[in-house]
């Protein structure tokens, strides 16, 4: 029904009214709503069917399968494999620093002990016997500084090997971080789909958020040490 | 400072209760003991005559600011000298651990030099 037909019924059902014909300005009033009724279920039609296209198109998307039934597993056993790396290479450091530290102590504590004998030597305070002893010490010390610098050297090698998890763990994590694109990307065509509005973000005051994270915003969060250190004597600290 | 005195650490991660004993020892303190939560650690507390605490935050079980309320509540902890070591940096925790009683925060990462830092002085105001 175009314009100038509505307002032809319109122009019919003021004349029905003025002339008090109840029956006659009901049917015209029935017609007016019957077409605009109509243009709204062919609208409503229309509208359904796109949405039922969209989510089928969603719901036959190989990729959207493939990431629930294999990919996030996939990604949940990397990053615990990461995490079992990261502790292995730490354990590994921390063993090799925890047994090499007694080693450099042991060296310093006696070459301590033979300087201050040196030193006497050099004033020519020492008797024979006990310059004696004296190189007897040296030559030991000498043997001891080869043993231990040897020692020292493997445990070091060890501490360069247990570095390997870095690119290990990247190549994970960097694995991880496309799937994360991935399925962003899905999520965002879902939320297109359904038209609806994200709620806006809450944060959790009370929520902990763990180490400080470059470029993501945690909140209210301090810099560093120097700002906890101002913030807790602006407390009285 | 009496270098025997008896520390608590608590963290989760065993690696990191490490880095601390071991930064502990070469600050001269070697009478150091482990627990890996605040349901672990409180009961040690209790009965193990401690003399500092240095804990995480965020641990699985008891965290580090119940640990610390706890031991706040505790008539025979209320004086322990406890030292927060977190990850958690945001203001209003740690305003929050501040009101709880906490005596020193160091946030992670840290190094070597901030630890002894807060230790000392922590005992300053503890011994003066």
């Amino acid at each position: 029904m175009d314009s100038d037909e509505r307002l032809a019924l319109a122009e019919e059902l003021v004349t029905q009214l003025k002339a008090g014909n109840e029956a006659e300005s009901s049917s015209i009033i029935s017609k007016l709503s019957d077409c605009i009724e109509s243009e709204l279920f062919v609208e409503v039609g229309r509208l359904t069917r796109e949405l039922h296209e969209a989510i089928n198109e969603f719901l036959i998307d190989p990729r959207i399968n493939e990431m629930a039934q294999v990919d996030i597993p996939d990604a949940s056993e990397r990053l615990s494999y990461v995490i079992t790396m990261t502790e292995k290479s730490a354990n590994t450091t921390l063993g090799a620093v925890e047994a090499g530290l007694p080693l450099a102590d042991d060296l310093g504590e006696k070459a301590r002990d033979i300087s201050a004998k040196w030193e006497q030597f050099c004033n020519r305070e020492l008797s024979v016997d006990d310059f004696r002893v004296l190189s007897k010490e040296l030559a030991n010390f000498l043997a001891l500084t080869t043993e231990r610098s040897k020692q020292l050297h493997s445990h070091m090698t060890d501490v360069l090997m247990a570095q390997d998890f870095q690119d290990l763990t990247g190549q994970i994590i960097r694995q991880v971080i496309t799937l994360v694109h991935d399925v962003e990307d899905k999520l965002v065509q879902l939320v297109r789909i359904s038209g609806s509005k994200l709620p806006e973000k809450q944060k959790d005051a009370h929520k902990l958020e763990g180490p400080i994270i470059p470029g993501i915003d945690q909140g209210n969060t301090v810099s560093g040490q120097d700002d906890v250190d101002d913030l807790l004597s602006s407390l009285g600290f | 400072m009496n270098k025997n005195m008896k520390i608590l650490v608590v963290d989760d991660f065993s690696t990191m209760r490490r880095i601390i004993k071991n930064l502990l020892r070469d600050l001269g303190f070697t009478n150091t003991h482990e627990a890996d939560d605040g349901n672990t650690a409180l009961p040690m507390l209790q009965s193990g005559n401690y003399d500092f605490l240095v804990t995480d935050w965020n641990m699985p079980g008891m965290t580090g600011i119940d640990l610390l309320k706890a031991v706040r509540a505790d008539a025979n902890l209320v004086k322990l000298p406890v030292l927060m070591v977190t990850a958690e940096s945001k203001r209003e925790q740690i305003i929050e651990a501040a009101q709880a009683g906490v005596n020193g925060y160091v946030v992670k990462p840290f190094t070597a030099v901030t630890l002894e830092e807060k230790i000392n002085k922590i005992f300053e105001r503890v011994g003066g």
